[in-house]
């Protein structure tokens, strides 16, 4: 049961609610980083890892600092401050001890500092009350399903570049009618697994 | 304790404690970066324009202090900048010769002839896709601005039919050179003014019926400029280039051109 509930949770984080295509969140960067389908992949791994790390992050500190209190009304407040000094840290640290890993992710790492897919999902947590383990994997799944979209989008964005489309339609018009039909496509997927939350 | 207090307090307490443990990061796991890098970067042009073959100005620093890059490639430079990068590095820097784009086509709307109406999409590569163009010329600018569009000092504009760089906007990325589907733009050195703007090798009588301005290549600003032996005009079928490893620097090659597609420094002048 507990597997299944597990591959449920990936499944409709991936799927079924995308954070990009269904919740509309993260936007900013699925429209600004996907000409290409390289830069795609660095800011999709960049996003998996902050977005794992700061749910971890910020679910102890929800469940041990702000909940005792009764604070739960400033837990964006709260997360904000975590979650962007935590990028600021992850960056150096990841500059000394792992460098080829911190040239890889380069820029893309301090650019989701404060992007709202991944203070998306620390706010989903706080909201669904799920144990630990849950809201980090919900968390990971979520980023993968943020990534698969970004790679997606990217992909058809570099066939795209070739088209030769009227001029009011050139740039940013045409990529945000493409992002509307994925968006379109991936409602097909609503109804693929019964959510547990 | 009033909520609001308790509130502050805690949101204080966080923020001091990621300040101190970034404070703490930033002073023990700091990597010694080579401070020449942070000097290198600060003294080139930072345009970005990738005409050195790295992927930006930083990368470029980055390669120039490995020692893997010479310091001449950069083609946005000065002479003063190339310097003073020779100077953080304690190397020779090798005099940078400023280059800039030059469109070697002169033939404008009057002096061209057109050979049809081309209603398609206004671009170069697509115009010289359809049928070669609505240009009797099949070597000269089609001024539909396929350069103009790439450039990024915005240093190109058309005029007259024309595709014309302004110099002193112009860093000489190449990106203009890369984008025009007939090849007539190249880099030349900036302290070169005279130049023959024609692009057609073909014979006298096939260019005339097609170009007022085209070269026919009749060598006399070959014998004016010193003839075979001075070198400063090489020879492409029935067209002159000037040979810019030794460009002529007569003024009055100007004048004695037959075809008038010898121009002194073409060049345009923003705001004229």
């Amino acid at each position: 049961m507990g597997s299944m509930r597990y591959l449920i949770i990936i499944v409709g984080a991936v799927l079924v609610n995308n954070f990009v295509l269904n919740r509309f969140l993260g936007c900013c960067p699925f429209l600004g980083v996907s000409k290409k389908t390289e830069t795609a992949l660095g800011m999709s791994g960049a996003v998996m890892f902050v977005m794992t790390v700061a749910s971890a992050v910020t679910w102890l500190l929800d469940r041990f600092l702000l909940a005792p209190f009764g604070l739960g009304y400033v837990h964006t407040l709260a997360f904000i401050l975590v979650i962007a000094s935590l990028v600021q840290f992850i960056d150096i640290a990841m500059k000394r001890f792992m460098p080829p890993l911190h040239a890889a992710l380069g820029i893309f790492l301090p650019l989701i500092t404060t992007n709202c897919a991944v203070l998306g999902v620390a706010e989903l947590n706080c909201k669904n009350g799920t144990p630990f383990f849950e809201s980090v994997l919900f968390s990971f799944a979520a980023a993968l399903g943020f990534g698969f979209a970004l790679v997606l989008f990217s992909g058809i964005r570099e066939k795209l570049a070739h088209a030769n489309p009227p001029r009011c339609f050139r740039g940013v018009a045409l990529a945000l009618v493409t992002a509307g039909l994925l968006s379109l496509a991936f409602m097909g997927f609503s109804g693929l697994v019964k959510l547990p939350y | 304790m009033t909520p609001i207090l308790t509130a502050t307090l805690i949101i204080a307490a966080v923020g001091a404690l990621a300040a101190l443990a970034l404070a703490v990061a930033d002073k023990y796991l700091a990597v010694k970066e080579d401070p020449r890098i942070g000097l290198v970067t600060a003294a080139l042009p930072g345009a970005n324009c990738g005409g050195c073959g790295f992927a930006g100005c930083g990368a470029y620093a980055r390669a120039l202090v490995d020692g893997t890059a010479a310091p001449g490639a950069c083609t946005a430079a000065d002479a003063a900048c190339a310097a003073e990068i020779g100077r953080i590095l304690g190397v020779a820097a090798e005099a940078t010769e400023k280059r800039v784009a030059l469109v070697l086509c002169c033939g404008t709307r009057s002096e061209a002839v057109r050979i049809g109406d081309y209603n398609g999409l206004c671009d170069c590569s697509a115009a010289h896709a359809t049928a070669g163009g609505d240009k009797g010329c099949r070597f000269g600018c089609l001024g539909y601005g396929a350069c103009a569009n790439v450039c990024p000092r915005n240093a190109i504009r058309i005029e007259d039919g024309l595709a014309a760089v302004d110099k002193r906007l112009c860093i000489g990325c190449g990106k203009c050179v890369a984008a025009c589907p007939r090849k007539l733009i190249r880099l030349v050195p900036a302290k070169a003014t005279v130049h023959v703007l024609c692009n057609n090798p073909l014979r006298g009588p096939e260019v005339n019926k097609v170009c007022g301005v085209g070269c026919m290549g009749c060598h006399l600003c070959e014998k004016n400029a010193g003839g075979k032996e001075a070198g400063h005009f090489a020879f492409e079928g029935f067209l002159a280039r000037v040979n810019y490893d030794n460009p002529p620097t007569d003024a009055q090659l100007v004048a004695k051109c037959p075809r008038h597609c010898i121009r002194e420094d073409a060049h345009y002048e923003t705001g004229k």
